[in-house]
């Protein structure tokens, strides 16, 4: 599950935290990059940045294929209001801030993201925060992703078994009800564990 | 922790998780997408409205946060499989910053309107709290956005969404009617019982 492709790549080997902290710098930078010489910049920057990380062209396409749709139709209107100047700049810089997030995400195991989220959360302590806290929390939800969808499929089951037809409430009440169920044996499986303490 | 909600932070961090994992389930439903594929339909603005009717505010809003967290990290789990930090570059950033508020609204309201003494879940106040906060507050985030990330003015950006605005009411009302189902199927939601002026002296 996920994004990621694994690889050995320059890109690849930046660690996590460097490259969040310079998506970040992108897109503050952008606001002041926003010329027609800025927005080339970042798109060979962007262009750069996938080439040297080696991101398969396939899933890159499927990951940007709704936004490239988005990205043509807005072009066309800008082009068309105020000029093909304007369309350039705000068209691409949209693309290439995507473009750059997308790389990351590609170049980048969720645990690695995982880990910094958990150390950037550490002073967030003083506030009543508890990084750990947070850590497990992501975890679990990781892990409940695939438990509803593995439920989803037994509510269908159970559905189908009954003859009942696609009907969305007959679907979603059990497959909620069952979720919350779920919830409640994990509630018991953390305050065994202490989480309550 | 509020005075009035038990302290069980397990069960409360297995309620977040779960609602998430429902929030990722519900993006696997088909969306359509008229309006370039890049703001569609789908049937997840209907899982933050759930998540702050059944879990409330707290819980929903945090259950929301903690789906969002999950897509940044890198899974594909917005509508149409679309996912990591470049969903949050794009134009519909209004409306996933609208699922936590939304959640939050649905869920305060829902808690204070539409839940009966005794679990009961009404439907036609459920709808109404979920047009205002599912509905209305999503669009009052997400055009703005829109227009910001994509350049245009305000009133093109909300011509734009209007077409999105029939669906979303009828998800509001599907949202209602499932909420009431699940509130009559698994007690134990809605607002914690305040406790008792007796209890109160005691401590």
């Amino acid at each position: 599950m996920g994004l990621f492709h694994p690889g050995t790549s320059l890109v690849h080997r930046v660690p996590a935290g460097v490259k969040l902290a310079a998506l970040c710098a992108a897109g503050i930078g952008s606001v002041f990059a926003a010329t027609p010489v800025g927005v080339s910049a970042y798109l060979a920057a962007a262009v750069l940045v996938l080439v040297v990380a080696r991101v398969p062209g396939r899933a890159l396409v499927r990951q940007l294929r709704p936004v490239l749709v988005f990205v043509v139709v807005l072009a066309v209107f800008h082009a068309l209001v105020s000029g093909p100047g304007r369309a350039y700049v705000v068209v691409g810089m949209l693309l290439a801030l995507v473009l750059l997030a997308t790389a990351l995400t590609m170049t980048t195991p969720t645990s690695a993201l995982v880990d910094v989220v958990v150390r950037v959360a550490g002073p967030l302590r003083r506030v009543g925060v508890d990084p750990e806290r947070l850590g497990l929390l992501l975890a679990l939800g990781l892990r409940a992703i695939p438990v509803v969808l593995g439920l989803a499929g037994e509510v269908r089951d159970a559905q189908r078994a009954r003859g009942l037809g696609a009907s969305p409430r007959a679907f979603a009440v059990p497959l909620i009800v069952r979720s919350l169920r779920h919830a409640d044996r994990v509630g018991e499986a953390l305050a065994a564990r202490g989480i309550d303490d | 922790m509020t005075p009035t909600s038990p302290a069980r932070p397990a069960r409360d961090l297995a309620l977040v998780a779960t609602m998430a994992g429902l929030m990722a389930a519900l993006g696997l439903v088909p969306a359509i997408a008229p309006f370039g594929g890049a703001v569609p339909i789908t049937a997840q603005s209907m899982g933050a409205m759930l998540a702050g009717a059944l879990l409330g505010p707290r819980l929903g809003s945090a259950s929301m946060a903690l789906f969002l967290g999950l897509v940044a990290l890198g899974l594909p789990l917005l509508s149409g499989g679309r996912g990591g930090l470049g969903a949050f570059a794009g134009p519909s950033i209004g409306y996933l910053v609208g699922f936590v508020a939304g959640a939050f609204v649905v869920g305060w309201l829902t808690h204070r309107l539409a839940v009966r003494p005794g679990g009961r879940y009404v439907l036609a106040t459920g709808i109404v709290v979920n047009v205002v906060g599912g509905v209305a507050l999503l669009y009052l985030l997400g055009v703005p956005a829109t227009a910001w990330r994509a350049d245009l003015s305000l009133g093109t950006a909300t011509v734009a969404a209007l077409a999105f605005v029939p669906g979303d009411l009828i998800k509001a009302v599907v949202a209602a009617v499932i909420a009431r189902g699940v509130y009559a199927a698994y007690p134990g939601l809605g607002p914690a019982p305040r406790p008792r002026p007796r209890a109160a002296a005691d401590a």
